[in-house]
């Protein structure tokens, strides 16, 4: 199957190696992947902040980049929302996209993508993934069957952890109150991994537990499926 | 217009900063988390009890569309049933108007005192204030609205509007204005209240209502509520002065029980409503003998002209949207600067005042992280994030030129074409140099904003795309 990756700019840009997971994973279940270099943002901020122009020239950027293609993946939970739910809204359709364990899951059909991952894990499910697409709980699914892997109930996971996008700059502390509770409940979990499917949300959180030197690690939920036995992702190269 | 909308109060700040305040009060704090995640639990769980929950909110949204799109008939056919059942209809362009009628017929009844039912049109119009400078008292006779007007202070929930107090606090307040020695046990505070209130019951001649429903086929009003203060208000007095916002209509009674269930499971968590009152014009011998309908606009006209935002017209005042949401539950409702706070204040409120260069409006649809609780628990489906960001858009369009509208246009530009945005990601990457392990700690504004708190991962010497032209070509 022939499938398009939306890398999204802030994982193109600051987070490679979750896209480089991305594509080890789906060529491992059997995909050709294609990255349309002509790509850039999906438009979510200018949109989310009130700048509705921009976002729709962006959107008919990426329809354009990705009109040829039957399948376009982003390991993003926001950004495939924004294409998906909220393109149509500004009048722009864009064709099939997934959310990435949307795609693994109903797509190809796979829970058990052959991962092995020995570390004590939470999942914090992403606002977007949750509520703008319904992922429900594929991503649990996927996490459950990868092997080593311990996974810890994450307590009030569904509750906003506070990124918001341009809301954590402009009411800066009434998200870091809200990314407070949201520390406090993965430390209590006691994981060395806070997973998600979403590295916008992973920055902000993981940006929070940087700053308390917690100890806690952010690794998004592609590059734990991409990791195996024989290729422990940390060491690989896809 | 020309006169100021109190649905904002008078001089309050922006969100941003009155939620700053707030968020620095531990115990409005911890008052919240308590009351927020207890509701939210016990709501949760009465609407699992459901199986057509879903199909419910559907046909709610359905037919509050339905009334939307004819309200000028259907209100035309209430005032009709109204007045051939012995009421008299009033039509208040604002809260100016409003207040005037309320006034005048309270001085025309011959009273300078007026038991109130809790009602949020009246506090959006801030009537007691109004009357109390035409010299006629308003009594509050909802506990926690009691509580609030006692204790000299504003509503912070559309439902329990003291829910940023606790006990000791409440009993504080009663303790001072009843100047009686009471314990902070909920009985004995609810049994202060009683008393006080019982007199008052028996000799205010006037009452004062809001609406939760109208029914424009019969012309019957629709009060829930569940201390019954609001039953005694409604039928003791001899003259009974309703004001209802005009988009509180449903068409037909069979209507109206989509709404008694959605409600009371949404709002109080409760199975049915205690105390629904139900009355249509008058009835002879039977409760009040003069009853007045003042039908409300005050900015709704012009909010029902706006396709995407018409929606928040749809609004039951449940309040549920409130207790789900994660920044509600930490800033409290007066950061909100109005009797609407929550989700639903920061797209009603913006939409009533009807002018997006006013601050505090054009702050409100920015007071969430569009995470989405709101509109998953809207018993009438309101896309509570989609209308936030269309205020959004128009809070940007009333600004101007800012040197956000100037960085935004800047990225988009970088962002259109790819070249542009692979130079700037190049550029943007020796930032790494900044970084000690990894992250930086500190950037400048409005960076700063950021790394107040979180730090910033180093961006990496290779974007994912210099990696993949490097090893897959193209
Ligand atoms: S917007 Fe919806 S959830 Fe919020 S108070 Fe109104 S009806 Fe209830």
């Amino acid at each position: 199957m022939k499938v398009a990756l939306l890398a999204t700019c802030l994982t193109d840009t600051f987070f490679p190696s979750t896209a480089r997971a991305v594509v080890r994973l789906l060529e491992r279940l059997g995909c050709e992947v294609a990255f349309p270099l002509d790509q850039t943002c999906c438009g979510q901020m200018h949109f989310n902040t009130g700048y509705r122009n921009d976002a729709e020239s962006l959107a008919r950027k990426y329809t354009e980049v990705f009109s040829g293609y039957d399948h376009v993946v982003a390991p993003s939970g926001s950004c495939a929302g924004m294409v998906r739910e909220i393109y149509p809204e500004m009048g722009v359709s864009a064709g099939p996209m997934y959310e990435l364990s949307e795609f693994v899951v109903d797509v190809l059909g796979v829970t058990d993508v052959g991962a092995w991952f020995p570390h004590r894990v939470t999942y914090h499910p992403t606002c977007h993934s949750l509520r703008m697409l319904g992922v429900g709980d594929k991503p649990l699914r996927l996490l459950r069957a990868v092997r080593g892997l311990e996974l810890v109930e994450l307590p009030a996971a569904t509750s906003c952890c506070g990124f918001g996008g341009t809301f954590a700059i402009k009411n800066a502390e009434t998200s870091t109150a809200m990314l407070t509770d949201k520390m406090k409940c993965v430390l209590d979990t006691g994981a060395e991994v806070l997973s998600a499917g979403d590295n916008s949300c992973l920055m902000h959180i993981g940006g929070g537990l940087s700053r308390l030197r917690a100890g806690v690690r952010p690794v998004h939920l592609a590059e734990i499926l991409a990791s195996t036995e024989e290729e422990p992702w940390a060491h690989a190269t896809p | 217009m020309g006169t100021r909308n109190p649905v904002t109060w008078l001089g309050s700040p922006t969100f941003p900063k009155a939620a700053r305040e707030a968020l620095a009060d531990t115990q409005l704090r911890q008052n919240l988390r308590k009351a927020t995640g207890t509701i939210r639990g016990r709501r949760a769980a009465a609407v699992a009890e459901m199986t057509d929950w879903e199909n419910l909110r559907l046909a709610g949204e359905a037919i509050k569309n339905d009334v939307l799109s004819r309200l000028d008939t259907l209100l035309v056919q209430l005032e009709e049933a109204v007045t051939a059942r012995g009421g008299v209809v009033h039509w208040a362009r604002d809260a100016a108007e409003a207040n005037e009628i309320v006034l005048r017929l309270a001085r025309e009844a011959g009273t300078d005192e007026v038991v109130k039912v809790k009602s949020m049109a009246t506090a959006e119009i801030g009537l007691n204030e109004a009357l109390e400078a035409g010299g006629v008292k308003a009594i509050e006779t909802d506990l926690a609205e009691l509580i609030v007007q006692l204790g000299d202070d504003r509503p912070s929930h559309i439902l329990v509007p003291a829910i940023h107090r606790n006990r000791s606090e409440i009993r504080d307040i009663f303790q001072r204005r009843m100047g009686i020695s009471v314990s902070d046990e909920p009985a004995e505070l609810a049994e202060a209240a009683r008393r006080y209130l019982r007199q008052k019951f028996l000799t205010t001649r006037v009452a004062v209502s809001g609406a939760n429903f109208a029914v424009a086929d019969t012309g019957s009003i629709v009060v829930l509520e569940s201390e019954g203060n609001g039953r005694m208000c409604l039928t003791l007095p001899e003259t009974l002065i309703t004001v209802m916002g005009i988009e509180k209509l449903v068409p037909t009674w069979q209507d109206l029980e989509v709404f008694l269930q959605l409600l009371p499971r949404s709002s109080t968590a409760e199975r049915m409503n205690p105390y629904t009152s139900v009355w249509t014009g008058v009835t002879p011998g039977d409760g009040p003998s003069s009853f007045h309908l003042i039908l409300l606009d005050n900015g709704r006209t012009a909010t029902l002209a706006d396709s995407v935002g018409r929606q928040a017209l749809r609004c039951i005042r449940c309040s549920a949207c409130l207790n789900v949401c994660p920044v509600y539950e930490r800033t409290g409702g007066k950061s909100y600067g109005s009797v609407y706070p929550g989700p639903i204040g920061a797209i009603l409120t913006p939409q009533l005042v009807g002018d997006m260069h006013d601050p505090l409006s054009a702050s409100l649809p920015y007071a969430s992280s569009l995470c989405g609780a709101c509109f998953e628990v809207c018993p009438v489906r309101i896309d509570i994030p989609q209308v936030l960001t269309h205020l959004r858009a128009e809070a940007v369009e009333a600004k101007g030129r800012t040197a956000e509208s100037i960085a935004m246009a800047a990225a988009a530009w970088v962002f259109a074409s790819a070249s542009r945005y692979e130079r700037a990601q190049k550029l943007g990457s020796l930032a790494r140099f900044i970084a000690r392990d990894g992250r930086i700690t500190s950037l400048p504004w409005p960076g700063s904003k950021w790394t107040s708190s979180r730090d910033v991962p180093a961006p990496p010497a290779e974007s994912f795309r210099s990696w993949w032209r490097k090893n897959r070509g193209s």
